[in-house]
């Protein structure tokens, strides 16, 4: 049920990230969520795009080097407390999270999170029973 | 079954070794002294005669000889023929200062080819073999050394030079090439080349390979014998003294048997220049006996060592020297340390990293900085900040043990730093640069 995330380790220093994204761009691959997360020495760039297998390629031949991790995208309603009731149900069942990062879809008019804990099946089932619904590949190729 | 290139020189008895070298040293010693005015003067300075040596147990009575007598010589200072009975030069790379230059008459050309095909023979080569020579072919020594041994052995020769690695892996795979012969940093990209391009290690005919030129590791030797499928030699030696094959491995794999015959080794202090006992650690000094164009008497070679006369068990009686532990100018004194490039690579294949990094050291604030860059292997990374970091904290520790100053270790993405396929630059010293007196 999971969906995979594209992570890049790039060094912080101009240019890195455009190294990436025209990688992507000239792939006409499409990102769908994005996060950065910034180091004094290095990036980690986290992206869910609609052809992982592609993006992967693209990157590869650039000598861009991608790993590929599961992560778990969760639909929230878009008002408050959308978000806190979800976050409190893996607090509650004592999941470490690792990053979160959002993003929402025009289309679908909904928000979403993508989750990154250390026991995805887990998370899923406790987000599921509780009434949220899963994010799959198959979505975000459609949104 | 042994196989030897020279069976009676590789197994003379001691005793024998050192009567042939005395025999050598004194008409070496004559030689020098009536044709090379650069060595009659050091001789004269230090007050020795040529009478006074009267076998090997005389030679620390001889002066010594560094690089820079022999950039003070260059070009034709030391030369102990006539030029016209020359017919090769080799130099060395000159990058610490003026190129040192040495002369080669055919005979010192036939017994040079004669000590590398002793190394082919120790790694199992025979006229059986097709041997791909890497090594740089040109002033340098590396390839056409091990092309001159392998003619000798009668082995088909693929004179490759080193750099374009698609062609080397063509000309390995079609013509099925069983012997390599390149620097090991040339020989961990070739194995690392095979792997992307979805080769595995049983994929190529090689058995063996002769690695010299630079400096490596225990741990890298292991990492190319599994990548390549091939056992790992070692062989070394110098441009000054001949090129490659003053030493080489054989299959028992624990340190390089000299040739006796031709060269005599000491390890000296290198601070007093007293000569140490057998089995002490010292800078090796070496005294080439038959090089008749450019002889060099008890020559400073900076690399620490140590010998060992350990009986091998492959038969040969020639004395052992370990692999260099560094050299004593590679050494950097960081925050009053000793620290050789080779002790931090060794941590880094130790905890699992692939020997590409690279070593900055600065002084700021008048303190020494100790930066190493570790390229990451694609597998080495991950998606969250805190693995990564943890990765970077627990090799800054490792080296800590090693080394006994932290440095900051900075990984870094794969294939990023500059990797050469000769000798790669393991160490940027910018002190040097801001000329501080280290």
């Amino acid at each position: 049920m999971a969906i995979r995330q594209l992570s890049l380790f790039v060094e912080n220093k101009p240019g890195s990230l455009a190294g990436v994204t025209d990688a992507i761009a000239d792939a006409q691959i499409d990102i769908r969520a994005m996060s950065m997360a910034d180091t004094q020495e290095f990036g980690l760039i986290r992206m869910i795009v609609d052809d992982v297998e592609t993006a992967k390629q693209k990157l590869n031949d650039r000598d861009l080097f991608v790993k590929i991790t599961e992560v778990v995208g969760v639909a929230v309603s878009d008002e408050p407390g959308g978000l806190a009731k979800a976050v409190r149900i893996i607090a509650d069942a004592g999941i470490n999270m690792d990053y979160m990062y959002a993003f929402i879809s025009v289309s679908k008019k909904n928000a979403y999170v993508v989750i990154r804990v250390d026991d995805n099946e887990t998370a899923e089932k406790l987000l599921a029973e509780n009434g949220f619904k899963l994010v799959t590949e198959s979505d975000i190729s459609k949104m | 079954m042994h196989n030897y290139f020279q069976k009676e020189m590789e197994t003379m008895p001691v005793e024998q070794i050192k009567a042939l070298q005395s025999e050598k040293l004194v008409k070496l010693v004559k030689r020098v002294y009536d044709n090379v005015e650069y060595y009659r003067n050091l001789m004269d300075e230090k007050g020795v005669k040529p009478e006074d040596i009267k076998g090997v147990e005389d030679l620390h009575k001889l002066p010594f000889l560094s690089k820079a007598d022999l950039r003070e010589a260059y070009p034709f200072g030391l030369l102990a023929t006539d030029l016209k009975d020359c017919v090769r030069i080799h130099s060395t790379s000159g990058t610490t200062g003026k190129r040192v230059v040495a002369f080669y008459t055919q005979n010192d050309i036939d017994v040079w080819d004669d000590c590398t095909a002793r190394a082919i023979v120790a790694a199992g080569g025979s006229n059986e073999d097709i041997v791909q020579v890497c090594y740089g072919f040109g002033l340098f020594t590396g390839g056409a050394g091990l092309n001159g041994g392998s003619h000798k052995v009668g082995s088909l020769t693929l004179p490759m030079s080193s750099g374009n690695t698609d062609r080397q892996i063509q000309f390995m795979m079609d013509l099925g090439s069983t012997i390599i012969c390149c620097t090991p940093s040339y020989a961990a990209y070739i194995g690392e080349t095979l792997k992307e391009k979805g080769y595995k290690p049983e994929d190529n005919k090689l058995k063996a390979g002769i690695f010299g030129a630079e400096a490596w590791t225990e741990e890298m030797r292991r990492d190319i014998e599994k990548n390549l499928g091939i056992k790992a030699y070692d062989i070394y030696g110098l441009t000054e003294i001949s090129g490659p094959g003053v030493s080489f491995e054989c299959e028992e794999q624990t340190g390089m048997h000299i040739n006796e015959d031709h060269f005599i080794a000491e390890i000296i202090d290198p601070d007093t220049g007293e000569v140490l006992p057998e089995g002490s650690k010292g800078e090796l000094v070496f005294t080439s006996l038959d090089k008749e164009a450019f002889p060099l008497i008890r020559y400073r070679t900076r690399d620490i060592c140590v010998l060992s006369r350990k009986k091998c068990s492959c038969g040969r009686t020639f004395i052992k020297m370990s692999k260099p532990m560094g050299r004593s100018d590679d050494m950097m004194i960081i925050k009053g340390v000793n620290v050789f490039p080779s002790q931090i690579e060794a941590v880094l294949l130790n905890e699992g990293y692939a020997p590409n990094y690279q070593i900055v050291v600065d002084r700021v604030n008048n303190s020494d900085t100790l930066d190493v860059y570790v390229e990451m292997k694609e597998t080495d990374f991950s998606d969250k900040v805190k693995d990564m970091t943890k990765k970077e904290k627990q090799l800054s520790a490792a080296i800590t043990a090693m080394l006994g100053i932290r440095p900051i270790v900075h990984l870094v993405a794969p294939k990023s730093i500059a990797r050469s396929e000769g000798k790669a630059v393991r160490v940027i010293d910018n002190r040097k640069r801001l000329g501080i007196t280290i």
